[in-house]
């Protein structure tokens, strides 16, 4: 489907939007002007795309989405928040589960240190204000695998409030800018997970696997300033490299290590906000960002034909791409919250209100964490940029996959080839055969992993789209089973930056590579004879020769076709078998042409 | 022997006068002769004498763990106890067999103490009369004391006397009787609003309730959390402090135990003046529904330290009227929270019913649990609702913070213990105990020993005297937080001043056939 454009006035000023096929919203031009405060008084957000109905009338009101998320990151601890069973991904049922994660009598919650420390880091890194004080509370419900009948949670007064998390959504013609957006952030709480619930329908019985009952959980709940499926997937895509460089979270989504819950209702900009729905375990970034989309327009649609928005809960069903009624409870939850009261409050310290003499095992200090954060996404980002004169796009692309900044860090200490050159081969001949790969893994696997569908062009321009909606751990592959390493790119690319042979050879070396025979690059250009032909007068005979066999290009040519000339170099090219320089193939092919 | 205090019958043991296998057998057997009181629920009898074995044989070895090596003790059936069913008196946790030890009686056993049974208790300790668990009411020894029995013929107006027994109190009541009908040496007790003083105080015995976070509650199965302590019934103030001495201390399981050190062992040092001494007494305690003999007794008690050189003064706690219905707010809250993991799944009864999971919770709770506790979560709930929140919850919370202020009011003007009464009156008949329901009752009853657990005091009831009835009659001392030790020196001081007198139950030992036969009717339900 095309992109209808759209066109709204508003406040003497003409902006343009578009909507994209899939729901996805993309700026096709950043507006200027004055801050909108229309969402809740924000002001971190300038603008906010707008939606219709898909045939829209003249005159008609626009409608602008709001979109909130609460995120549970499970914490990388070794044991649980409030016992000492193991954390283990996978591990057969019910085998880490301790006297108090089943709920027996008796039993009580003993905070562990970790995940308070987690919560801390995460916090500050997040631009949180770190509460000395929180407490915690007990969230009361009924269901199988929540054995104590509550989740202990911080309702009141969690650990970290009032943060910000600064994302970079793509624009511009090729989508290939960053514009960066931020998105406030209400309060980081800790809390349990549940256990899991295995439904089987024939024998009509439920199955409960406690292992990951109990399980720390950082809740970070985002401010409502989002207005799109994008947006959602781009912050969520930070968060989660964020919270892999601190360690605070493997954040890996296929394993439930983060899941998303978003809040979406829709409104004529103005107008108080609508009812919103809550549609919950978006456990892809793809399908977070369809789910928000499909989401935004199912409510624009039902308010267009005069129905009405049910404050409800909702589940996306990632076959059929759309959000169903989860129809679970007649009327609203009431959770009953209530202090726990077998937990002292959580006092943190800092270097000012640390009690001399304190044991360093009993307290936590906040500004001892604050030293200890890693280098986060955004600064190893201006790093890059700085340091090898990428684009702001191209170092997103290398944080956004993980393992692919480590590989080109290490191609780059080992090749004498420019850093451009670098990153040109690593975002997009590397990156381009490691993700067809990687959709054929997750084809294989048939789960809802979430892969990019590859866009392996010649192009210089790199993936963007990886930016935007990429969850995809491609460098699964890349530690164990990469084909190429980076010596044997650098040993390439040293090639290639000493003439020794042309690009396309040097493709075709690294196409060798990727076959796994254990050759180096040397040894695959010898064998092959890839070397750069540099004999020019056999070079100008195969020119000519090539002009003689086909006369109705060099017609095409003198006729005016300047593109033609590809033609020929393409056929010159072909009998070299790529090993003549395609520009001195380009400059005898024009001097003759000229003469 | 029998009749002897921990700390007599442990000298003798040290001195090789009875071998802790001899000490067990004889309460074993007592504990059957006895079983009419419908004190125990389990009695652990092959776990008792193996533990006296092991005993014995570190006795024999010289190798004794300290003064409660060899004690046989009971444990109210709400403390976790591996491999022991554990079932709080309630159809719920029937069959219930814990795979661990409550901290409190792993410290008991790592000290050699013999494990007797599991004592009575009303169902989840939801009570002050040990008359509403599934096994049936606890009777007092003291219905079959000598002292009562002869005052009762005197009566011209007693009936039946044998269908007229006492109450013992509650909730910690099987405890309580264990321990005065001389089945075992201390036994531990909870104390949520006075759960352990109040039938110490029906029974004849020292009924302690140590300072919130100086005992760990890890594997005390939770009424209300924010008020519940191990609490300790023994014969005398130093068996209490022996058995305290075994008990206090940081537990890395309990999060709400202080890391003070305490001294150890809880060795409680004479006190031969009273003089410098300030005893207070609270004014809003002296209530019309006070009986007088206990109003003449805590007067006299006064009397008794201001003639030994102690001053005496009255001082307010002028809270203390809105205690009950905000203990009512936060103990049901807290239940209904509590009660929320008993719902078929994991551990405890199941109902039959499966047509969904939501049908099961229903059903299974229904069965699971008695009027009273599904009341009190009924309640709680209604209080915890979102609308609700404010105008109870929080209100009560501020409430108990003005009820701890008092305290801390009355402890800041110089006084270091509180005299109160512990009861209202001696233990009351069976009959005319259920007269009134267990929400009345329990609300009476704590009404002096409720708010000492709102602001996590430690608190002791002392046998006094007997009434004109022959029964015992406790008066409570309240000290500052932490302050335990303290606070058993004067309890201990006030105990040899008023020697009270041994239960005699010479008659229900010597000829016990006879008692058993005339209660064949009553609902006792003893499992071995």
């Amino acid at each position: 489907m095309a992109a209808p454009m759209l066109r709204w006035v508003g406040r003497g000023r003409l902006w343009t939007f578009a909507r994209v096929d899939g729901g996805s919203c993309h700026r096709r031009e950043a507006p200027t002007g004055s801050t909108s405060n229309w969402i809740r008084g924000q002001s971190s957000v300038a603008q906010q795309p707008l939606y219709t109905t898909q045939k829209p009338r003249k005159g008609e009101h626009k409608w602008a989405a709001v979109v909130g998320l609460e995120i549970h990151a499970q914490i990388s601890s070794n044991s649980k928040l409030f016992s000492g069973s193991q954390v283990r991904f996978s591990a057969p049922p019910n085998s880490l589960v301790s006297f108090f994660d089943a709920s027996l009598p008796g039993t009580l919650p003993v905070l562990n240190r970790r995940c308070v420390e987690a919560a801390v880091m995460t916090g500050l890194a997040l631009n949180c204000h770190i509460n000395k004080k929180s407490l915690f509370d007990r969230k009361h419900y009924f269901y199988a695998d929540l054995p104590a009948g509550y989740q202990i949670t911080q309702q009141r007064l969690p650990i970290a409030v009032n943060g910000s998390l600064t994302y970079g959504v793509c624009a511009g013609k090729k989508q290939s800018q960053v514009i960066p957006k931020t998105v406030r952030i209400k309060q980081i709480q800790l809390e349990q997970d549940s256990g899991k619930s295995l439904h089987d329908d024939l024998r009509s019985q439920t199955l409960i696997d406690l292992n990951r009952a109990g399980v720390g959980l950082l809740e970070v709940v985002l401010e409502p300033d989002l207005s799109c499926g994008e947006e959602a997937a781009t912050a969520v895509r930070e968060l989660q490299l964020i919270l892999q460089a601190l360690g605070t979270s493997q954040a890996n989504m296929a394993e439930g290590q983060l899941r998303v819950d978003a809040n979406i209702s829709v409104h004529h900009p103005g107008e108080p906000l609508g009812v919103r729905t809550e549609v919950k375990n978006l456990n892809s970034i793809r399908f977070l960002a369809k789910a928000i989309d499909y989401e935004i327009q199912r409510q624009i649609n039902e308010l267009e034909n005069g129905g009405e928005i049910l404050n409800e809960t909702r589940s996306f069903h990632y076959q059929l791409g759309c959000t169903m009624s989860m129809r679970d409870k007649e009327g609203k939850q009431d959770y009953r919250f209530m202090p726990e009261p077998n937990l002292p409050p959580l006092v943190l310290y800092d270097a000012t209100s640390l009690p001399a003499g304190a044991d360093p095992q009993q307290v936590i200090n906040i500004d001892q964490i604050r030293e200890t954060l890693p280098e986060l996404p955004s600064v190893t980002r201006e790093r890059l940029v700085q340091q090898y004169g990428m684009l702001l796009e191209h170092s997103f692309t290398l944080l956004n996959e993980v393992g692919l900044l480590e590989f080109f860090q290490n191609v780059i200490k080992e090749t004498r080839a420019e850093p451009k050159k670098v990153t040109s081969w690593v975002l997009n001949t590397f990156l381009g055969y490691l993700k067809q790969q990687n959709l054929a893994v997750s084809e294989r696997c048939g789960s809802d992993v979430y892969t990019e569908e590859s866009k392996c062009s010649d192009s210089e321009q790199p993936f963007m789209d990886a930016l935007t909606v990429c969850d995809v751990n491609v460098f699964s592959l890349l530690g164990a089973a990469s084909p190429v390493t980076p010596s044997a790119l650098a040993e390439l690319l040293d090639l290639l930056d000493s003439r020794t042979i042309s690009s396309a050879a040097a493709k075709e070396v690294f196409e060798e590579l990727w076959k796994r025979e254990g050759k180096t690059p040397g040894q695959i250009v010898s064998e092959k004879q890839l070397e750069l032909m540099e004999d020019r007068g056999a070079l100008e005979q195969l020119c000519h020769s090539m002009m003689e066999a086909h006369p109705q290009v060099v017609m095409d040519l003198k006729k005016g076709n300047p593109r033609a000339i590809n033609k020929l170099i393409g056929l010159v090219r072909k009998a070299t078998q790529s090993r003549a320089d395609p520009a001195m193939i380009k400059e005898i092919l024009e001097k003759k042409l000229s003469s | 022997m029998l009749g002897r205090t921990l700390q007599e019958v442990s000298a003798a043991l040290k001195q090789g006068q009875i071998t802790p296998t001899e000490l067990c057998q004889k309460c074993l057997s007592l504990i059957k002769k006895t079983k009419f009181l419908n004190a125990y629920i389990t009695v652990s009898e092959e776990v008792a004498l193996k533990q006296a074995e092991e005993s014995e044989k570190r006795y024999k070895n010289g190798q004794s763990l300290g003064d409660l090596d060899g004690i046989p003790i009971a444990v109210k059936d709400n403390f976790s106890t591996s491999g022991i069913e554990t079932t709080c008196a309630s159809n719920m946790l029937k069959g219930y067999i814990p795979p661990y030890n409550a901290t409190v009686v792993q410290k008991l056993l790592d000290q050699g103490a013999l494990l007797m049974g599991k004592t009575n208790l009303d169902e989840f300790a939801m009570g002050s009369g040990s008359t509403d668990g599934i096994f049936g009411p606890v009777k007092n020894p003291w219905s079959y004391s000598k002292q009562y029995r002869e005052k009762r013929k005197q009566n011209p107006h007693s009936k039946n006397e044998d269908s007229d027994w006492l109450i013992t109190g509650g909730s910690s009541g099987g405890s309580a009787a264990a321990v005065s009908a001389f089945t075992c040496y201390a036994a531990l007790g909870s104390d949520t609003g006075g759960s352990t003083r109040n039938p110490a105080a029906h029974c004849g015995l020292v009924g302690f309730k140590p300072s919130y976070g100086l005992v760990s509650r890890h594997g005390l199965i939770p009424l209300v959390n924010s008020m519940d302590v191990p609490g300790i019934l023994t014969r005398c103030v130093d068996d209490a402090a022996i058995v305290l001495g075994a008990l206090a201390g940081p537990d890395p399981k309990d999060s709400t135990t202080v890391h003070d050190p305490i001294n150890k062992p809880f060795m409680l040092p004479s006190l031969a003046d009273v003089s410098k001494l300030c005893i207070g007494i609270p004014k809003e305690y002296l209530i019309p529904e006070l009986s007088s003999e206990v109003r003449s007794l805590w007067s006299k008690a006064a009397d008794l330290f201001e003639s030994e050189g102690a001053k005496v003064l009255e001082v307010s706690l002028p809270h203390t009227s809105y205690s009950i219905v905000c203990y009512h707010v936060l103990c049901t809250s807290e239940v209904a929270s509590n009660m929320a993991r008993f719902d078929g799944l994991q551990y405890g009864h199941r109902c039959d019913i499966n047509v969904s999971t939501e049908a099961m919770y229903a059903a299974t709770r229904r069965e699971g649990f008695n009027d009273v506790v599904r009341g009190r979560i009924l309640s709680g709930n209604f209080f915890l609702l979102k609308e609700n929140y404010e105008n109870y919850f929080v209100k009560a919370q501020k409430v108990r913070r003005l009820i701890a202020n008092d305290f801390v009011n009355a402890f800041n003007s110089g006084v270091d213990v509180l005299l109160t009464p512990t009861t209202l009156s001696e233990a009351v008949p069976y009959l005319e105990f259920i007269k009134e329901d267990n929400r009345t009752r329990s609300a009476q009853d704590d009404i002096f020993t409720q708010a000492v657990n709102m602001a996590g005091l430690p608190a002791v009831s002392i046998p006094v005297a007997l009434s004109n009835q022959g029964l015992p009659i406790g008066l409570q001392f309240i000290g500052r937080a932490f302050c335990d030790q303290q606070l058993l020196t004067v309890a201990r001081w006030f105990e040899k001043q008023v020697q009270f007198p041994v239960i005699q139950l010479q008659e229900l030992m010597d000829d016990c056939s006879a008692v058993l036969e005339n209660e064949k009717s009553a609902s006792v339900s003893l499992k071995q």
